[in-house]
């Protein structure tokens, strides 16, 4: 079939994908539709309510980047506290990894 | 129909246009920026229509050899030169020929964008100059069967590079990655003279296909190949020689980045052209294939691990161009390792090849949307820094269409294109070893994850008080990025076309090394 790709172990047709799209779209079409339809833009009706509290200044709930994945990045603190060091900005170190690199590769490939 | 010079001339056409327009750009914009933007973008058509064509001709006709000089563009061994290829030539195979259309999708988008983009700032004459520059070492790097103009344009192309990231300045920032960049790409430059040098010296030639025919894989050899991919794979961004790369990806105009994609991309297609015309099943094929197999790894985990904690946009998504190259490194590396043995190439080798040769030009498609779209966010936002982002969705709609395209691209997610060449690359790679695809996995949920705090930092949440006046990027900018949108989408909806059309001559041409010496000294 012209749509579907052949991996040789496997194969795969964007079309199944397509359909399941169209069938999640569709439902979330239906969900929408049950919606209030007659409300008051502009008004209280569309402001977000929080028990009662008022609603916080816009930048104060936004949440910045830095904060997300803490949790990944504290599990993984002790690679990082490794990786990120190596990444000095300084092109002498740069060009020493290189060096690096191609004399592990001489041993490697000379060698064997 | 089609001119008979475009038959006989165009793959030193697709250079010479550039690299024409590149000098005379300087000259037409001292008298006119518009006429300099028409003149620009002219020159940027008609190489993509060059290059196009090139690998139309390629991919019906078979390998295009162009002698330049020679009584006839074909004669690659005149009668009276002892059976030595004398002079300059260019073999444009269907591995090369993709590499052309890489190039003329992208840089065609990418100058249309940039015309927008960086149409208000100064300096414009020479912008443009190195940027045609570099389309065209580009184009050359690719096109060339000749490792002496392979170094030419590795150099222009270095050259240019290094020029456009410091193109902003950026109080010296700009200036030192570009600084970084030259330095690096320059040691990268020494290693292939020394390649040159140590090849010569031992054969008398430094044409690929007559090299390939007496490679004798001597410890001289070895050294040469040693030298190659380091040269190469820095070039490329592999871990760990990637350090430049997010310096100079993050400080560069996005659309400079974005055909440094391209640029790094060059590098890569000279390392498997080196590895496998060159060298071929001369060299210890699991040995060399196991070492782009690790860089790929290593490309793969720490690229993606890096990118995480990061805040700047930019910096985040070069970390992602380096993890992204690991995948392609791994895919063909794969195909190496198993070279030597017909069963396990057929097997799941040829695939794997073909996976990675796909991710090649979905990586380049996906990868340059997104640096446009950061491009188009820090054009109106004024910067990189996401923690200062947020709720730009509310303002910005079709550059957050144009994004969530790209990052679903990226992380494989179906039915976009990067899933097609990684689903290749897992079931090809899971059969050589299954650790090694599971890891390629693992390295696309990270994606995703990293993909989804981007877009959560970016434009989701409240309209932010300071953004109230943002509106969406200028029209060109948008058609640049909907171009690349739209062959994202298409190559996800349709990867068996593109497979047979593209990738699976590619991949064939890039394991025949006979039919690819033959080209050349066949016509003896």
């Amino acid at each position: 079939m012209a749509l579907t790709l052949s991996t040789g172990s496997g194969f795969w047709n964007p079309v199944v994908w397509l359909i399941a799209i169209a069938f999640v779209l569709l439902v979330v079409y239906l969900l929408w539709r049950q919606g209030e339809a007659g409300y008051n833009r502009g008004s209280a009706q569309v402001k977000p309510f929080i028990s009662g509290n008022p609603e916080p200044a816009k930048k104060a709930v936004q949440m910045p980047a830095s904060n997300l994945y803490w949790g990944f990045t504290e599990a993984l603190s002790g690679y990082y506290a490794r990786v990120i060091p190596a990444h000095t900005g300084i092109v002498t170190d740069y060009l020493l990894w290189v060096l690096w690199v191609t004399a592990v590769l001489f041993l490697l490939v000379v060698i064997t | 129909m089609i001119p008979q010079f475009l038959w006989d001339h165009a793959p030193a056409m697709a250079v010479a246009v550039p690299l024409l327009a590149a000098f005379v750009c300087p000259l037409v914009g001292k008298y006119t920026a518009t006429g300099r933007k028409a003149w620009v973008l002219l020159a940027a058509a008609a190489t993509s229509a060059l290059a196009l064509f090139t690998a139309w001709r390629v991919y019906t006709l078979g390998t295009w050899v162009y002698v330049f000089g020679a009584t006839v563009p074909a004669l690659s061994v005149p009668p009276d030169s002892g059976g030595i290829p004398i002079r300059i030539i260019f073999e444009v195979d269907a591995m090369s020929a993709l590499m052309q259309v890489i190039v003329a999708i992208v840089g065609f988008s990418v100058i249309l964008y940039s015309l927008s983009a960086d149409g208000k700032r100064s300096g414009l004459e020479a912008y443009y100059t190195l940027f045609l520059l570099l389309i065209a070492s580009i184009v050359g790097m690719v096109s060339t069967g000749d490792l002496f103009n392979f170094f030419v344009f590795f150099e222009i192309s270095g050259l240019a590079s290094a020029g456009l990231i410091a193109y902003r300045v950026e109080a010296g920032r700009a200036v030192e990655a570009g600084l970084k960049y030259f330095v690096v790409s320059t040691l990268g430059g020494i290693f292939m003279l020394f390649v040159i040098a140590i090849l010569y010296g031992q054969y008398n030639a430094l044409n690929i296909a007559m090299l390939a025919e007496r490679m004798q894989f001597t410890v001289l050899d070895k050294i040469a190949l040693v030298l190659i991919i380091g040269a190469l794979a820095t070039k490329a961004g592999a871990v760990p020689m990637h350090f430049w790369t997010p310096d100079a990806y993050a400080l560069a105009p996005s659309s400079v980045t974005a055909l440094l994609v391209v640029a790094s991309q060059a590098s890569l297609y000279g390392l498997f052209r080196f590895t496998f015309t060159l060298y071929h099943l001369s060299l210890n094929a699991a040995t060399v294939g196991w070492v782009l197999i690790l860089l790929g790894v290593f490309s793969m985990f720490v690229g993606v691990t890096m990118a995480i904690p990061q805040k700047d946009v930019k910096r985040l998504m070069a970390y992602h161009a380096i993890s992204q190259t690991g995948y392609m490194l791994l895919g063909v590396g794969t195909g190496l390792a198993v070279l030597g043995n017909q069963g396990m190439l057929d097997a799941f080798g040829r695939m794997a090849i073909a996976g990675g040769i796909f991710h090649i030009i979905n990586h380049a498609l996906y990868k340059g949307l997104l640096f446009l779209t950061a491009g188009a966010i820090i054009y109106r936002v004024g910067t990189r820094d996401m923690n200062r982002m947020g709720g730009l969705g509310h303002k910005m709609k079709w550059t957050m269409i144009f994004f969530m395209i790209g990052a679903l691209a990226i992380a494989g997610i179906p039915p976009f294109n990067g899933f097609a060449s990684k689903l290749m690359i897992y079931e090809s790679v899971y059969l050589f070893n299954p650790v090694l695809a599971i890891i390629a996995m693992v390295v696309s949920i990270l994606t995703l994850a990293s993909f989804v705090k981007v877009f959560h930092s970016i434009f989701m949440g409240p309209q932010l008080p300071e953004y109230e006046h943002v509106k969406e990027v200028p029209a060109p900018m948008l058609l640049g990025m909907g171009i690349l949108a739209l062959l994202v989408i298409l190559f996800g909806l349709f990867p068996q076309q593109v497979v047979d059309l593209l990738i699976t001559p590619a991949a064939n041409a890039l394991l025949d090394q006979s039919g690819y010496i033959a080209s050349i000294l066949g016509g003896a």
